[in-house]
């Protein structure tokens, strides 16, 4: 049953993906990217990776959707002509979708208990994370511990990223804005909008801390909650107006925000040197290893959403800033 | 005894439910124009919500489960109906006037 929900699901994202690049209509395409993230999040949760689809479906189908509408209101609705030649574009393309098929061959069959995966490092995973962390989600004590590195690598990225785009955009306000008004009155004379929305952000706020801490007992962590904070604000940000959002949350706190969590995490890194143990070992961080891991987890979790929340915030109002949502 | 009724009532509701969004998908595409396609596809996010989930819960029993379910419910039905009037008055704004309307397809060959 589950091939047949998978196989149904893939072919709707194959059909969204040609829908996508058939369009002419940018918008139309920003919101079948949209429909395409949900899809993939439906598919990765049929497949057991909870963590994976909450990810999927709040950054790409959520965050992103955002980014891309905002993104598309500094430039035009269509797209225009392709002027270069398409023949070497499709040969390329043809190329590439022909080595990947021819990929796949080597892969194990699909729910393959002997595949390498599930025989090489895995069950190592999931027997010392009851003995050494002692929490019930192993996928939050992978991404946190065991790959405690990668998980730093990845905060970096995303640190890295809003910085670029922070350079590419600008921070300076109102420089190319057509009427100040609309970005300080935001939807305030939608009256619908604005209650319902007002009523929801506690509750959006609320969802998302719960993510972020509940993330060593269920599915979630830094990524998504920063992700769900972010989201919640950016909806205040259209429903309030974006300055009322800046005094909350100004300009200067979320780049001490960005710079702040990865910072956290690396920290966290640096403490365990200097208790005697290694880089981002987290059992020297208490008397009791167990506790010292569970600890280092929640801390590194911590920057990790702190980050993510920072960056997406200030991509939405450098974007904010040049053009008008 | 109960176990059966149980069973078969929310059987009954999620195929009731599956049936209204297959109906308001169905609107969505053959209706003439936005307003009226609105219309039909709006039953998707407020009566089918209701059922869908509503059998469910009866599936879930007294449990975390259906507290979580009854949260997904309320969210929907405030966001839902939301969503539908932000998207008609964003349309009203840019001059699509519900009395003259015309099919999509009129306007989209000009």
């Amino acid at each position: 049953m589950t091939i047949v929900f998978g196989v149904f699901l893939l072919t709707l994202m194959l059909i969204t993906a040609f829908a996508i690049v058939r369009t002419p209509n940018l918008f139309v395409a920003v919101m079948l990217t949209g429909i395409f993230s949900l899809l993939l999040a439906s598919n990765f949760f049929l497949l057991d990776a909870a963590d994976v689809a909450l990810t999927e479906a709040a950054i790409g189908a959520g965050i992103s959707t955002v980014l891309f509408l905002g993104a598309l209101a500094l430039t035009a609705e269509r797209e225009t002509a392709p002027s270069s030649n398409r023949f070497i574009a499709l040969v390329v393309v043809s190329v590439t979708i022909l080595a990947v098929v021819y990929a796949t061959f080597d892969k194990p069959r699909f729910a393959d208990p002997a595949a390498p995966v599930h025989q090489h490092i895995a069950p190592w995973y999931l027997e010392t994370t009851r003995d050494a962390i002692d929490i019930p989600n192993v996928v939050t004590a992978v991404l946190g511990s065991f790959r405690g590195y990668d998980t730093l690598g990845e905060v970096f990225v995303v640190y890295t990223a809003g910085i670029g785009v922070l350079f590419l955009l600008g921070k300076n306000t109102g420089r190319r804005r057509d009427k100040p008004d609309d970005a300080a009155r935001g939807l305030r004379h939608y009256l619908i909008p604005r209650m319902v929305g007002r009523m929801l952000i506690p509750f959006i706020l609320l969802f998302g801390f719960y993510v972020q801490f509940h993330g060593e007992y269920g599915p979630g962590g830094g990524f998504q909650a920063g992700a769900i904070v972010a989201a919640a604000i950016i909806l205040y940000a259209l429903l309030e107006g974006e300055n009322r959002a800046l005094k909350v949350l100004p300009r200067g706190l979320l780049t001490g925000l960005i710079a702040g969590g990865a910072l956290l995490y690396g920290a966290v890194g640096v403490v365990g040197i200097l208790l005697g143990g290694n880089f981002l070992d987290y059992s020297v961080l208490s008397s009791d290893p167990v506790l010292g891991q569970q600890l280092g987890i929640l801390l590194i979790e911590a920057g990790v959403g702190i980050t993510v929340t920072g960056v997406l915030l200030s991509i939405f109002h450098a974007f904010a800033a040049r053009g008008r949502f | 005894m109960l176990e059966t009724l149980l069973d078969v009532l929310s059987w009954l509701l999620l195929s009731v439910g599956g049936l209204f969004v297959f109906v308001g998908g169905l609107g969505a595409l053959r209706m003439p124009d936005l307003y009226t396609r609105m219309h039909a596809a709006s039953v998707t996010d407020s009566i089918a919500p209701i059922l869908i989930i509503g059998g469910i819960m009866l599936q879930a029993g007294l449990s975390l489960a259906s507290i979580k379910l009854a949260a997904i419910l309320l969210f929907l039905l405030l966001t839902g109906p939301t969503a539908s009037n932000a998207l008609a008055s964003a349309a009203l704004l840019a001059g699509k006037n519900p009395d003259q309307a015309r099919p999509l397809d009129e306007e989209s060959t000009q």
